[in-house]
């Protein structure tokens, strides 16, 4: 190698190690609090649990195995626990409605916005951002007032005399629900009207100009060109819902536990560290699932629009 | 006479979309409305009045809440835009090397793991350290918000930087600048609005956490969303409407000067 | 080594990619710029003269070969250490500084006093006569007035060589026409090395001193514009520069420099013969359109080759005659119009073309 070549080569490789150095820090940073750790719980689903919460450093594979069975404490035998089925169930269940009523609401409202007229758009895009910034507490705490035995629907339906004493709509599962959708349907509007707003309409045109009715063209035109967006939006909902913990914490009270909270119970008074650990870890496992799908997705939609 | 063919028309969703807009915006109304409430809830209004506003302002606990909101707030974001800016000029504009793609996944994972799970990791490691070092302030949050607020910030300078015309560091050069000097006068005066943008958000976002804060923190530990999630789950009095008016109108005031700033570069 | 050579390239490459999938986008260059010269690269859009440029200019660097600039080799130099500054295509005027700053810009990064910066940069401003806007941001300005200010940034720090890559491909033909005047007399009033590099072949013939005719990665020809002309070395150049007529032929004999050549149909010539050449070498007859002509019958004229008249396109100034040949290729005469003389020929006629010896160039096939 001549000696012009190696100096050529010498700046090419201090270029990478400058660009490893820049990003150290934000990596470690990250390392630290917030990968790192997902580590040490998977660790510590593999231990015994404290009596007093925390964990003994004895291994043992119980805590993957409450995560669904439970033991019978007189004969020892292993049978499905009900309590931590109907979570997760309840969870899937939950997630997946939440989901599709948001691409149901969510459809129309971004192509609405999408399909303003330029000086307006941007409008529609603001008031659309501002229930996306604003804190989820905040977003389920409004719910909560509407929901409530006090709250807004009650207070006017009694008033109108359309019932005399409050329905409970709170600590329902339909309450949590009405929460989810309320708290991530900006998350579905906003990647979809990213897509939509890319859509070229003259192939609409093109559709209409080939004796398709308007159905016609959204079911064979602008959905297939919309798809990326639609499953990202369903990707940035599904994925915070099945993990909800705020949500159903305050709409759903103690009886109607998703995910989020069986998790936090375990942390509390549940003292049982390492079920904690294990349902966490499913739960990042299934979430992988689904992004895998997105990824699988979302590059063979590119792929397929050329 | 006739209205023309309109190609973009579909029915009903237009109806539909006003819908949504009346549903997400009905509820923070109405919590609005309330924090002018005179009256103890719904079912009596007695007027308008700044009570509960009073209230929160006096109240010692939420005085407290927020000024550590602000503090942890405040820090996390700049160190986060720091590191974030750092990062984003070592990923972008490189015709890629081994590591990259793991790297800019590495950055990006905090979005992707649901917020339980990362307060749950983050508790059980914290309380490891805390029972090695004895250490129990308040820079465990600090920590953990500096960590999640990495990717926001991130995002904002790296389609900044990506967007930005490469000929021009290259002009730089060939005008005698040293990297360094072309950093300095080129890259990072147009680089700032990004950077103003990525410590927004970074901002923003830790001032609305609630689920990794409620498990990292110790006990006296408050942010402001802490606080209210237990007032919540007690008994709610409009306080907590009028706290969350408050909160509001520091979201809306972010989001307008966000958009102030995109149209700008527009 | 003459010491007169700004730049000298000496068996320069440049590879992309790896393996089997290695692009040459320069291979093997060879070539002397002397001082004080106006330089083009010319060629067809990836032919590589944008990457010898950079390769001057250091955005990149050779994988072979040696790049000298006044005898030392700056190869591995990188670009802020080299004294060579560059006008970029699309001017990459730094947007959030003023024209004043923009043409300072190379002076202040190599610490020159405020004094010296502001003398100079006013100086630059009266070259390029753009005094009145030395306050303005460069977003206010229009293509015109942003390239003039791309170059005065570029000859502030007064370079040894300066480079020009296809600075003016983005202006319209008027401005165009007025910036090739401009930059010809920037360069002989400042003295300097000018590298050009242009897809477009008049221009480079219009402003050059000296041309290297680029394809592929390789440099084909150097010469004056006279020589590239008259004298192109192969068919590509011949093609890329003005308009050619090529008929197929083969060499039947080959006397004291002289060669014989004979057509398809039959028809006999003879030009200068090209070095090592033989007798049957298959090879490219040239003929520029306009040096050939319309036989006259009323002259009595032999026409050396016929054919029908395909299309006759009238020009104003000239008309071009485009002609089927016998075997089927295409032949075009360009004949200038003569005031009172009105053409008669119609689309179809049968034409005779001639033209003199000295007008046939022969060519490798």
């Amino acid at each position: 190698m001549t000696p012009q070549q190696q100096i050529i080569d010498d700046e090419a490789k201090r270029d990478i190690r400058n660009r490893w150095l820049l990003s150290a820090p934000a990596l470690v940073i990250v390392l630290l609090a917030a990968t790192g750790p997902l580590l040490v719980v998977l660790v510590y689903s593999f231990l015994t649990a404290g009596p007093y919460g925390d964990v003994i450093w004895k291994g043992s594979t119980d805590g993957w195995v409450s995560v669904l069975l439970q033991r019978d404490i007189f004969d020892d035998t292993l049978s499905f626990a009900d309590a931590h089925l109907s979570i997760f169930l309840r969870s899937l269940r939950l997630s997946v409605l939440t989901t599709i009523l948001a691409l149901v609401l969510g459809f129309p409202t971004a192509y609405f916005i999408a399909t303003r007229p330029q000086r307006t758009r941007e409008l529609w895009v603001f008031l659309i951002t501002i229930p996306f910034w604003t804190n989820l507490l905040i977003r389920t705490f409004a719910m909560l007032e509407i929901l409530r035995n006090q709250g807004l629907v009650n207070t006017l339906l009694i008033q109108l005399g359309v019932i005399s004493s409050p329905i409970q709509m709170l600590f329902t599962d339909g309450a949590i629900l009405a929460g989810m959708v309320y708290v991530y349907l900006p998350l579905m509007v906003l990647p979809l009207y990213a897509s939509m707003e890319k859509l070229d309409f003259r192939l609409v045109e093109a559709g209409y100009d080939l004796y398709a009715t308007p159905f016609q063209v959204l079911r064979k035109i602008i959905i297939p060109l919309v798809k990326p967006g639609m499953i990202a939006g369903s990707i940035l909902v599904f994925i915070p819902s099945l993990g909800a913990y705020v949500t159903p914490s305050v709409l759903g009270g103690g009886k109607n536990m998703m995910l989020g909270n069986l998790i936090e119970l375990q942390f509390g008074q549940g003292r049982n560290w390492p079920l904690g650990s294990a349902i966490s870890i499913t739960l990042m496992l299934i979430v992988m699932v689904a992004l895998l799908f997105y990824v699988r997705n979302a590059g063979s939609g590119e792929r397929s629009h050329g | 006479m006739a209205r023309s063919f309109d190609v973009r028309r579909q029915a009903g969703f237009t109806t539909i979309a006003m819908i949504a807009f009346f549903m997400l915006y009905l509820p923070i109304v109405v919590l609005v409305v309330f924090a002018f409430n005179a009256g103890e809830n719904f079912s009596q209004w007695d007027g308008l009045s700044l009570r509960w506003f009073e209230k929160a302002i006096n109240n010692v606990e939420v005085i407290d809440a927020s000024i550590r909101s602000l503090q942890i707030a405040v820090i996390a974001a700049l160190i986060a835009t720091v590191a974030a800016t750092l990062a984003a000029i070592a990923t972008t504009r490189t015709t890629g090397y081994r590591g990259l793609t793991a790297k800019y996944a590495f950055i990006n994972l905090p979005l992707m793991v649901p917020e339980i799970v990362t307060a749950v990791a983050l508790l059980i490691f914290f309380s490891r350290v805390k029972i090695w070092t004895g250490y129990s302030g308040i820079g465990y949050l600090i920590a953990a918000h500096t960590a999640f607020c990495i990717p926001f910030a991130y995002l904002p300078v790296r389609a900044r930087l990506e967007n930005m015309d490469m000929t021009l560091e290259k002009a730089a050069a060939d005008l005698y600048a040293t990297p360094f000097k072309a950093f300095r006068f080129v890259t990072l005066p147009l680089l700032w609005p990004g950077i103003i943008a990525g410590f927004m958000l970074a901002f923003v976002i830790s001032l609305d956490d609630v689920v990794i804060t409620e498990f990292v923190k110790s006990g006296g530990q408050d942010t402001l969303p802490t606080y209210m999630l237990g007032q919540i789950r007690r008994a709610t009095t409009p306080e907590v409407n009028a706290i969350s008016t408050v909160f509001l109108l520091l979201s809306i005031a972010a989001v307008t000067i966000f958009f102030f700033i995109n149209r700008k570069r527009a | 080594m003459t010491p007169n050579n700004a730049i000298e390239i000496r068996g320069v490459s440049k590879f992309y990619g790896y393996g089997e999938h290695r692009v040459a986008a320069v291979s093997g260059a060879n070539l002397a710029i002397r001082q004080n010269e106006f330089f083009t690269l010319l060629g067809p859009s990836g032919c590589g003269k944008t990457t010898l440029l950079r390769l001057i200019a250091g955005f990149e660097f050779p994988q072979e070969g040696e790049l000298l600039l006044y005898g030392e080799n700056i190869a591995a130099m990188p670009p802020y250490r080299r004294p060579v500054n560059t006008v970029f295509q699309s001017y990459a005027l730094f947007p959030h500084m003023t024209v004043a700053d923009n043409i300072g810009f190379g002076l202040k990064m190599l610490g020159k006093p405020a004094a010296e910066v502001d003398a100079r940069v006013a100086e630059m401003l009266k070259l390029v006569r753009m005094e009145q806007y030395a306050k303005r941001q460069t977003s206010q300005l229009s293509g015109g007035q942003q390239q003039r200010v791309a170059l005065a940034r570029a000859l502030a720090p007064a370079p040894k060589v300066l480079l020009l890559d296809e600075p003016l491909s983005a202006l319209d033909y008027k401005l165009r026409k007025e910036m090739q005047i401009e930059l010809k007399r920037l360069q002989t009033e400042t003295g300097i090395t000018f590298v050009f590099v242009t897809h477009d072949q008049e221009e480079a013939l219009t402003m050059s001193d000296r041309i290297a005719v680029m394809s592929s990665g390789n440099i084909l020809q150097v010469g004056g514009p006279r020589d590239i002309y008259d004298t192109p070395a192969n068919r590509f150049v011949a093609d890329f520069i003005g308009e050619t007529n090529f008929l197929k032929g083969r060499i039947t004999a080959i006397e004291n420099g002289t060669a014989s050549l004979e057509l398809p149909a039959g028809t006999k010539l003879s030009a200068p013969s090209p070095e090592s050449a033989k007798s049957g070498d298959e090879i490219t007859v040239m003929v520029r359109p306009e040096h050939a002509r319309l036989t006259s019958a009323a002259r009595g004229e032999e026409p050396i080759l016929s054919g029908s008249l395909a299309n006759i396109t009238y020009l104003g100034t000239d008309t071009y005659f485009n002609i089927k040949l016998a075997d089927g290729e295409a032949f075009t005469i360009r004949q200038q119009n003569r005031p009172g003389e009105q053409d008669t020929h119609n689309v179809g006629d049968t034409i005779g073309i001639t033209f003199p010896p000295s007008a046939i160039r022969v060519l490798r096939a």
